[in-house]
């Protein structure tokens, strides 16, 4: 067990390293940011100076070693165009992409699996055909459509729900959360329903295709032989073995959903790292670009460190060594 | 193949009738697409055709230069319909480029590997597998960040952002396919090995990697939209589904919907069909995975 | 005479498939006494194991019981609720499966099963469940059954695992146990011991077993009377010691003779020549008929009817001479 933590801190290390070069290089081979930050009538004194103080004037690989530096003291450098640190930056806009990213991915997971196990133990049903088709409709359409149809029927047409930003938010542990207000969540609901539709459509899909295959084991035949209920056997023998796949994809989506709340932020105006990312990318604001996929790359391999962790609880058969 | 297994396999298809219309309507999108220039009612991109006073009119409404703007107008004036049709053309250009570019460096560096084996083999798989595991979505947005506006960067964004799952299908079918003894057999000789990668490897590789393309086709178009709508795809001059969308975005608050949602419903349209039908393929070939 | 403790009489059972209707089950009738021992025999295909998930109305879509009678302790259990069928389930009637490693669930521990099994149909607190459940334990013969509970399946043999299962099968002291070749997945020793100790069992708790299995050896070794199945139906039936001994129908006949215990060593095994019909492929008259030597037209064009009682008898228009 020891073992197993070691070498996958140890792997994750390797990825990382190898990540940071590859996003540094990428990102520091487009464009000229200079451009970005000085009007195109600046003199060259003043471009030499900005040039000197960021850095730009320095061999790529000095640049990079100074980068990796600074990022093991927790320094990403700052934003050209907000001209403060890029931790900074990111930090204060982690919480509302966290805040919508776990909304999403509880929302399907809690809706999901108990619609999937349905889906799955009555595969002819009607009801289990409609969910299937929900679960298409999920799986194809591209999430920045089905936000837009969102708006368009629940905020224009409808008038129910508004169509973008955080709304009014509460203060928990020293961070504003919208979830804590009535108004606040009122602005999360759409984002969140729009991100959370295609993960949804997978914990249908997984839930139903687990279940359906459980409910053919003996292991089912047997708990009905012993008289157990229906309902017993989907709580305690179904939903426990499909816990570890799900399980795995829960962990796993969690940071795609990071990765797809950029889509939905821009359409809901949410101000998250999503939407940070996005005009960053525009601006050429190359720390903030670099930092983002630092943190997000980091972020994913704690993700699957922690799922790895709970296949191994989860399952007691790869408990042995 | 041989023509009695393709007939075979189209008689099976045609029992779904689902994926027949399915079919029906991508022949018939591909069609329209191709036949853009000709059957649009005006050239969207010829800017001195459009009329400003006549932008952002819903549909129905007459133009000033005497037809009928069926679908209504966008910001710039534009016929909707004629937009649509030609940006379905630049959005199926832009799938099948992509899909075809990722199929054929993915399948080669797949079965490749599976065929060189070693450290190579190794080597490449686990960076196929790392890559895997990050968002296609997440990639493309990289890539075509670092690549900047264009058509050209769009397709090798996306085509570097999903070559990887060919690449895995590939290698597992050809890992598969060399424990065969006759690929054994044939490798004993420099020669013929080259001529066992594209007479045997290959071809075994293809039904599994056809299943593949399909998905990966709906979903380079449905990315190809995404990050046009994002405003990283193609330059607002050319648009594609997506752009055109995102164009509209804008005015939807204010009821003006058609400029997205028509682009939008040709977008999901096509996307939904080529899935139904690249379902239906899944299932032929991979029996077991059928539901 | 006292009515037997089960009742079987014309049970059909149907698979409505694809390929048409299967008659899995068709037209089979027996009873079972307390404390009997009953054998039922037959290929894979027989119907043999549908007749025994048929006794616990577990047969499920596409599959249906499409009439037949199943009377248990006077109660008529084709047609009965699934309430009703369900608290006759492990606590009457229990059931163990062939494979072990597939029965019990993987990531549940031994504990958690047996509780599972337990509250199916008792209420009573942890101490009386503890109690009840190391004692079978013990009884199936699992070492230091304390501290085992808490494993999980994978931690056991696959001779214990089947123990578990018989013990969990033991815990409400169930009128009869439906044995679905329990003892084909497991080790030659291991089935032996199993088979003793099961025996052991039933003479001790006084529990009827339904012994199911293809192999004719180790069903004589162990039941009191024998069915054996071919194609749906029961084609012969009788005491052991009598169907051993003097086999009625040709089918008991080749099956026995092709029991190697009666050869010497290397000789070569006489087989019953060509295969089982498959169940959408039946052919008129008794399905046994194209591989019977001694089969006429009467044969090939009408079912042979039932001679005899629900304990013994054959269904056979030429049966073998019964030599005194």
């Amino acid at each position: 067990m020891v073992s197993f933590i070691v070498q996958r801190i140890a792997q994750g290390i390797v990825v990382m390293a190898a990540m940071s070069l590859l996003v540094f290089l990428g990102v520091y081979a487009i464009g000229n940011p200079i451009d970005v930050l000085l009007a195109p009538d600046a003199t060259q004194e003043i471009r030499t100076q900005t040039i000197a103080r960021y850095g730009l004037d320095r061999p790529l690989y000095e640049q990079y070693g100074q980068f990796v530096w600074r990022v093991l003291h927790g320094d990403l450098g700052r934003s050209f165009v907000f001209n403060m640190p890029v931790t900074d930056l990111i930090f204060m806009r982690l919480p509302a992409t966290l805040e919508l990213t776990l909304a999403a991915v509880l929302g399907a997971t809690v809706i999901g699996i108990p619609l999937g196990i349905y889906a799955g133990y009555r595969p002819q049903s009607r009801t289990a055909r409609w969910i299937m088709a929900i679960s298409v409709i999920g799986f194809s359409v591209p999430t920045f459509w089905i936000g837009l149809v969102l708006i368009l029927t629940f905020a224009v047409t409808l008038g129910w729900l508004p169509a973008g930003g955080r709304g009014e938010t509460a203060n928990l542990f020293g961070i504003e959360w919208s979830f804590l207000t009535g108004n606040g969540l009122k602005h999360l609901l759409l984002p969140a329903l729009n991100l959370s539709l295609f993960k949804l459509a997978l914990m249908i899909r997984l839930a139903r295709a687990g279940t359906r295959e459980i409910m053919l084991t003996d292991t089912v035949r047997f708990a009905r032989a012993t008289g157990q209920s229906e309902t017993t056997i989907i709580r305690h023998h179904v939903l426990r073995l499909i816990s570890i796949p799900l399980v795995t994809v829960f962990g796993l989506e969690l940071g795609s959903t990071l990765a797809f709340a950029v889509v939905t932020e821009t359409i809901f105006s949410w101000p998250g790292v999503g939407k940070l990312i996005i005009d960053s990318i525009q601006s050429l604001d190359r720390p903030v670009m670099v930092a983002y996929l630092v943190l997000v790359s980091l972020l994913f391999i704690a993700i699957n460190f922690v799922v790895d962790l709970c296949y191994v609880a989860l399952d007691p058969r790869m408990q042995k060594g | 193949m041989a023509t009695g297994q393709l007939r075979r396999f189209w008689d099976e298809f045609a029992e779904n009738k689902v994926a027949v219309a399915a079919l029906f309507v991508v022949l018939a999108l591909v069609a329209l697409a191709l036949l853009a220039p000709l059957i649009a009612p005006q050239n969207p991109y010829d800017l001195s055709s459009l009329v400003l006073s006549d932008s952002r009119r819903p549909p129905g409404f007459v133009g000033s230069k005497g037809f009928t703007h069926w679908l209504g107008t966008d910001a710039q004036g534009r016929d909707l319909l004629s937009a649509i049709l030609y940006g379905l053309k630049i959005s199926l250009q832009i799938g099948l480029s992509a899909g075809a570019i990722a199929f054929s460096v993915g399948a080669s560096l797949g079965a490749g590997a599976a065929f060189i084996g070693g450290r190579f083999e190794a080597i490449a798989m686990r960076i196929v597998d790392l890559q895997l595991s990050f968002p296609a979505i997440l990639l493309a947005l990289v890539i075509s960040a670092l690549t900047g506006q264009g058509k050209l960067q769009l397709i090798v964004a996306l085509a570097a952002a999903q070559y990887a799952y060919f690449a895995r299908t590939a290698h597992g079918a050809a890992v598969a396919e060399r424990s065969k003894e006759y690929v054994e057999a044939a490798r004993s000789t420099p020669l013929s090995s080259l001529r066992v990668l594209f007479r045997h490897i290959l071809p075994n590789c293809l039904p599994p990697l056809i299943v593949v393309a399909t998905v990966q086709v709906a979903n380079a178009i449905a990315l190809e939209a995404t990050l046009s709508f994002l405003g990283l795809g193609l330059p607002p001059t050319e648009p594609s589904l997506g752009a055109l969308i995102a164009n509209g975005f804008q005015y939807m608050l204010s009821g003006r919907y058609w400029i997205s949602i028509f682009p939008g419903i040709a977008l999901i349209v096509l996307i939904i069909a080529v899935n139904i039908v690249g379902d239906q393929i899944r299932d032929q070939i991979n029996p077991g995975l059928r539901r | 005479m006292s009515e037997p403790l089960l009742s079987v009489y014309g049970l059909k059972t149907n698979f409505d498939t694809r390929h048409g209707l299967l008659r899995a089950v068709d037209d089979v009738s027996f009873s079972l006494d307390r404390g009997e021992i009953l054998g039922l025999v037959g290929e894979s295909g027989s119907g043999k194991s549908v007749t025994g998930f048929s006794l616990l109305g577990l047969i499920e879509a596409p599959g249906r019981i499409a009439g037949g009678s199943i009377r248990f302790d006077g109660q008529e259990l084709v047609g009965a609720s699934i309430d009703i069928l369900r608290s006759i389930r492990g606590r009457r009637i229990a059931m163990i499966f062939q494979d072990p490693a597939m029965t019990l669930n993987p990531v549940l521990t031994i504990r958690q099963q047996m509780k599972l099994a337990y509250d199916a149909h008792q209420s009573g607190n942890t101490g009386d469940f503890t109690a009840r459940a190391l004692e079978v334990l013990s009884k199936v013969g699992i070492p230091d059954p304390a501290a085992r509970i808490d494993a999980y399946p994978h931690q056991f043999s696959g001779g214990m695992r089947q123990r578990v299962a018989i013990a969990i099968a033991l815990m409400h002291r169930p009128d009869i146990i439906i044995a679905d070749e329990p003892t084909t997945a497991l080790d030659v020793s291991i089935q032996a011991q199993i088979l003793a100790e099961m025996r052991g069992l039933a003479q001790e708790t006084g529990t009827a077993l339904i012994w199911i299995s293809h192999d004719l050896a180790t069903i004589a070794a162990l039941a009191n009377r024998i069915a054996v199945m071919y194609a749906g139906r029961i084609v012969e039936q009788g005491t052991t010691a009598a169907l051993i001994r003097a086999p009625r129908h040709p089918y008991t006949q080749g099956l026995l003779n092709s029991r190697p215990d009666r050869f010497p060593p290397k000789a070569k095994l006489p087989q019953i020549r060509g295969a089982m019909p498959s169940l959408s492929n039946l052919p008129q008259g008794c399905a046994f008929a194209p591989r019977c030597q001694f089969a006429t037209d009467l044969c090939r064009s009408a079912i042979p009817p039932w001679s005899g009682t629900l304990h013994d008898g054959f269904a056979c228009y030429h049966p073998l001479e019964r030599t005194p």
